[in-house]
């Protein structure tokens, strides 16, 4: 459902239309000049799918690689893992395929659409509640309270399944009232306070700001969900799909991502 | 213009009376692929044979239930609320301009809005902290999303237009002499309405039914943002199907087919009465 798409430079299409006009110009004059122009002139598209969990964090290190790479133009669609492996194999023009979890980049992997994937984050569930904490939640065995309204992912995505190993291995029995798409669907309907309790990643409770209250709870450091990201085989232009990936998994990666409460790999 | 070219161009005018230009007959032929070929796709790529097993699952089975019966309830909602809506939009012709246009654009707004929207718009009025729901909470600890119920208000909310209009247009058709006739004789009004007006209006009102009915059977966006999305409680169809997309596309396609053929029957029930007044 929260599938977003963004154009970081809108004005790069334009840009790149007065330069490639400029560079046809010049191409009148002299041959060389033309194809020195044509190099720096079209912008490369580099389209990145990355999991709903990923979105804030991608959206910024896709500006900054953009103000390094200024010949590139990152363009991010993000959704259920899931979901946007289906896309990949269904043909979506993916160059990065970054996944919340292992399963959906196998899919990718195994449609040979994709090869040796590098894990780049980890991810780990917290308790999570709406500012204030109505209704007093104070563990996980909360989950199980009949008259609470409860969200969790479903079990067929990647948060989902990793809940559903948490609440296995601590022994709760959740009563949840909705099974959602996606964690970012979990995460706005504690936002609103339609619902009392959900499980959502650690890093979804700080993006969500004030709105939430996380709660930490025991046993979620044995359920590690692990990020594995890679460009696509027939990626259009995987030089620079290559660059970002290096860029996220790199430094200046790594450091977003532990700001906004990813563990390393 | 010489004699030649005029002649010419009658020659073209007789032709063309016949048979369409040739771009119409291509763009047409592409109009009906595009409608035709996904759905043929879907019927040829569906895994047959293991079909029966697809269908029997107890998630499949759930969601067929659940649908079924969330789409008759809110049908039967739309007929009890909706034929006296559109018996009010039909008399509506006499009313002075702007609140005749308001009462129309009421009915036509969920028609033409993205289903979302109107779970979003639901979430406001009936969610915990909307203006009523937050009422409703407070006051009697009921609460509406997350419920059966929440799924049947989105799939009115976004299929009661379609029953009143398909009422309301055989209204205005029907013939007034009759109702006339029984109120000379003395009925009261309540009469004829219940034996006169409605009897005289019944295929439109089956026909709005059906599409009322298919319209809830498919709705989608208000009732996940709405109802969420729990196995027989509030995961319809097509959100099951929607769900399935994600880790098991095959069940997805048995999900699509299933909803495919009960659309294919409502079609074949309704046969050439699509609507009032438009009979094919």
């Amino acid at each position: 459902m929260s599938r977003r798409t963004r154009r970081t430079r809108r004005a790069a299409p334009v840009s790149a239309l007065a330069l490639a006009a400029a560079a046809a110009l010049a191409g009148c004059a002299t041959t060389d000049a033309s194809e020195a122009g044509s190099t720096d002139a079209v912008p490369t598209t580099v389209t990145v799918f990355a999991a709903a969990s990923l979105a804030n964090v991608f959206d910024s290190l896709a500006e900054r690689f953009e103000a390094t790479h200024p010949d590139v133009d990152i363009v991010l669609s993000s959704g259920g893992s899931g979901a946007l492996a289906q896309q990949i194999v269904a043909g979506a023009p993916a160059d990065v395929f970054a996944s919340s979890a292992e399963a959906p980049m196998d899919t990718v992997v195994d449609a040979r659409l994709a090869a040796s994937p590098t894990v780049f984050a980890t991810n780990t569930l917290e308790l999570v509640v709406p500012a204030g904490n109505p209704a007093g939640v104070a563990g996980l065995d909360d989950l199980g309270r009949a008259e609470l309204r409860v969200a969790l992912c479903d079990v067929s995505v990647p948060c989902g399944a990793a809940t559903s190993d948490l609440l296995e291995r601590e022994g709760v029995t959740a009563a949840p009232d909705t099974l959602e798409a996606d964690v970012t669907s979990v995460v706005t309907k504690v936002m609103l306070g339609e619902v009392d309790a959900a499980v959502v990643y650690r890093t979804d409770v700080i993006a969500a700001g004030d709105a939430v209250e996380g709660i930490e709870v025991p046993g979620a450091a044995s359920v590690v969900n692990r990020y594995p990201i890679a460009v696509m085989a027939d990626a259009a232009s995987p030089g620079s799909a290559a660059e970002f990936v290096a860029f996220v998994t790199g430094a200046d990666g790594r450091a977003a991502l532990d700001a906004a409460g990813f563990g390393a790999p | 213009m010489t004699a030649a070219s005029s002649r010419s161009s009658r020659r073209r005018i007789a032709h063309s009376a016949g048979r369409l230009a040739w771009p119409i007959a291509v763009m047409a032929a592409a109009a009906l692929a595009l409608l035709v070929l996904p759905l043929l796709a879907l019927v040829l790529r569906a895994p047959w044979a293991d079909l029966p097993g697809l269908l029997v699952r107890e998630s499949v089975l759930q969601a067929l239930v659940l649908s079924f019966g969330t789409a008759l309830a809110a049908t039967a909602l739309c007929l009890v609320l909706g034929v006296p809506l559109a018996a009010v939009l039909a008399r509506a012709s006499g009313w002075p301009t702007l609140p005749r246009r308001l009462l129309r654009a009421a009915v036509t707004v969920p028609l033409v809005l993205p289903p979302v929207v109107g779970g979003i718009a639901l979430l406001q009025l009936l969610g915990r902290r909307g203006l009523v729901g937050g009422v409703l909470e407070d006051a009697f600890g009921i609460t509406v999303p997350f419920t059966t119920g929440a799924v049947v208000v989105a799939q009115v909310f976004v299929a009661l237009p379609f029953l009143v209009f398909a009422v309301e247009g055989s209204l205005r058709s029907a013939n007034r002499r009759t109702e006339l006739a029984a109120a000379t004789l003395g009925a009261s009004r309540w009469q004829v309405f219940r034996h006169v007006t409605l009897p005289l209006v019944a295929p439109g009102v089956a026909a709005g039914a059906v599409l009322c009915f298919s319209r809830a059977l498919g709705e989608f966006g208000a009732t996940i943002t709405f109802a969420g999305s729990l196995p027989g409680v509030t995961r319809t169809l097509p959100i099951a199907s929607y769900l399935a997309m994600q880790s098991d596309p095959d069940e997805a396609i048995a999900l699509a087919l299933l909803l495919l053929a009960v659309s294919i029957a409502v079609l074949v029930g309704l046969r050439d009465r699509w609507l009032p007044g438009v009979r094919a």
